[in-house]
């Protein structure tokens, strides 16, 4: 699905805050990602990412500030956008008492995916994954890596816009991180923009571009490579410790 | 897009290893044996004899006792003392006394007195009783009377006779009564706390929220999940009505489209409940203990063990909001007296009333962002 927009902007934030009470979560932040991009969004716990995330997806409503995701509003025209996003949150969120390929089948006729292309396509998602033995297992009993691969599928099956990724890779083995991120690659190289958050440094080093959030404000925003200069640091790691040493707030 | 999430429930439904078991035997087994044991015909009453006469008439009246079929003799003591150990160690309920000289006097003076005392531990019990001795002890008296005064003036007595006649339920069974209301708690069950208890299930699993970032419209997550349960629904109250014919040969006066037409009005006020509580609790034990709240406060109020009438005045205005009440009333009026849809608009206005307060509440409550 091709995006006609005036830029090649897929998402932007203006001022965006978020407010509970007297307590400001997400703290006036700008900034914008670009089409085929891979964004990362990081920060401690607690600065306010899953906040911002839940603005711009559309479950949460902004307390102030503007923002446009595939060229629709946030505040105004948040049905619109799940239409044409995708979401695979940290906590993993396929039914777990359904079979892989009923999960395929049911988010795929959610988002609209005509009902005469969904099993083909199922045919051909499975082969890709290597997963055909699996098409009849029930979802709780795959491994947790299994799992995430599939979340991520499904959450990328109507191809989408944007897919917003929240810690996908939690408790997850090397390996099978390693073999996560390069399908995340495969996505942005079809033009799927991949906004994700992380609290692994290493697979920030593989963002195009990174932010990082420090007690509900962006302190940095900038390629991993450009960060590290700015910092006169060695890795992401030590950019992030850096900044987040700055922080006031308690992490969880 | 609906019958993609009807499917889903549908599959998840079947795939429970517990639910579609319960749903099908529920009926059967509360049909069977709820009317079994929550029933007010009292039998069996362990019955204390102190009989200080032992006089002809004195052994006519515990014949005629014993064979009422209420009472068990199970104690003969010779005082009014020991009879009461009896009842202290729990071998008799209640006991009668009849005194010294209770022929004499009730041959030359035409009167005497017996003495009944009964454990009201158990008040129902206590109560029912001592209200059937005495009516025993009454009716041994009429005939008494008119024989001894037969005897005396050679003339028939002119004495009214009470002949009740009961409607509707002849033989006064409780069965009768309770079991329409036991299919409208099952058919409460499954159409209103299941589904509450499924959407919250999704919010504690968190594929509640992922449902919330997809187009998903809040009326057709609402109503995939409804669907399949009024479903099922219906399918547990046709085996509850097929159940009733079953084992007792119950069938309603009245028609089962009227039933199924009340049925249809109270499930969409029920499930319009179970959704407000979906919308306020978090966690399935919330959901759990406000339906446990709200549905003991529903049964006590809508008249499903002690008439509504028999409330004190405050109790009768709080029953009013109880949407088990009418359900209830309509189904044994149904059952019993055969009333039609025109005899029962009352309930008919209150229901639709209850749905559409619960539904619009449920809809305002619903918040997909927060």
């Amino acid at each position: 699905m091709k995006q006609s927009l005036p830029t090649d902007i897929v998402l932007s934030a203006e001022n965006l805050t978020k407010k509970f009470g007297s307590f400001t979560a997400v703290d006036s932040i700008s900034f914008e990602v670009r089409k085929g991009e891979i964004f990362g969004f990081l920060g401690a716990n607690g600065a306010g990412k899953t906040t911002a995330m839940r603005m711009l997806t559309g479950l949460s409503n902004a307390s102030s500030g503007k923002g446009t995701v595939a060229g629709y509003d946030i505040n105004t025209q948040s049905e619109q956008i799940k239409k044409t996003i995708g979401y695979m949150s940290q906590k993993f969120a396929l039914y777990d008492d359904l079979k892989v390929w009923e999960n395929i089948r049911l988010f795929a006729g959610i988002y609209g995916v005509p009902a005469k292309e969904i099993a083909p396509r199922t045919d051909r998602l499975l082969r890709q994954l290597d997963f055909e033995k699996e098409r009849n297992t029930l979802v709780k009993s795959l491994p947790l890596g299994w799992k995430q691969k599939l979340a991520f599928s499904v959450a990328i099956f109507h191809e989408p816009s944007i897919v917003f990724l929240d810690e996908p890779t939690g408790g997850v083995d090397p390996a099978a991180r390693r073999t996560f991120w390069e399908m995340i690659y495969q996505a942005a190289d079809r033009g799927i923009t991949v906004f994700v958050t992380t609290h692994y440094m290493d697979e920030a080093e593989y963002c195009n571009r990174v932010s990082i959030m420090v007690d509900g404000k962006i302190e940095a925003l900038d390629t991993p490579g450009n960060l590290k200069k700015q910092f006169n640091a060695q890795s992401m790691d030590e950019v992030f410790h850096q900044l987040a040493r700055k922080s006031t707030r308690k992490a969880d | 897009m609906l019958h993609y999430l009807i499917e889903k429930e549908f599959k998840q439904f079947f795939r429970n290893t517990f639910l579609p078991r319960l749903v099908i035997s529920l009926p059967f087994m509360a049909i069977l044996i709820f009317p079994l044991v929550a029933n007010y015909d009292v039998k069996n009453f362990n019955l204390s004899i102190v009989d200080s006469d032992k006089s002809p008439y004195s052994g006519e009246l515990v014949r005629k006792i014993e064979s009422s079929g209420y009472y068990r003799i199970t104690d003969v003591s010779a005082t009014f003392d020991d009879a009461l150990k009896s009842i202290e160690r729990h071998e008799s309920d209640i006991l009668l006394e009849i005194p010294v000289h209770f022929e004499k006097e009730l041959v030359r003076e035409g009167k005497a007195t017996v003495l009944i005392s009964s454990n009201t531990v158990n008040g129902m019990k206590g109560g029912l009783g001592s209200a059937y001795l005495s009516s025993i002890v009454a009716d041994f008296n009429s005939e008494i009377r008119s024989e001894l005064m037969q005897v005396s003036r050679g003339r028939q007595v002119p004495a009214i006779e009470i002949v009740p006649m009961y409607k509707f339920n002849p033989q006064l069974s409780y069965k009768v009564y309770m079991i329409p209301a036991i299919m409208i708690m099952i058919l409460a069950l499954v159409c209103g706390y299941l589904p509450a208890l499924n959407i919250v299930g999704e919010k504690e699993s968190g594929t509640f929220e992922q449902m919330n970032v997809t187009p998903v419209s809040k009326i057709h997550f609402i109503l995939a999940k409804l669907i399949p349960y009024w479903v099922v629904g219906f399918v547990v109250l046709t085996i509850s009505f097929f159940a009733a014919w079953l084992f007792y040969g119950f069938l309603p006066v009245g028609s089962f489209v009227t039933l199924y037409v009340f049925s249809s009005l109270f499930v969409l006020a029920i499930s319009g409940f179970g959704l407000v509580v979906s919308n306020y609790a978090s966690t399935i034990q919330q959901a759990i203990f406000m339906i446990f709240f709200f549905v003991l406060t529903f049964i006590f109020m809508s008249g499903l063990y002690t008439p509504v009438a028999s409330m004190p005045e405050w109790a009768q205005a709080i029953s009013a909001f109880s949407p088990l009440k009418y359900i209830i009333m309509v189904f044994r009026l149904v059952y019993l007296k055969g009333s039609t849809v025109h005899d029962l608009l009352v309930p008919f206005a209150a229901l639709s009333g209850f749905a559409i307060f619960f539904n619009s509440w449920a809809i305002m409550s619903y918040h997909k962002k927060n």
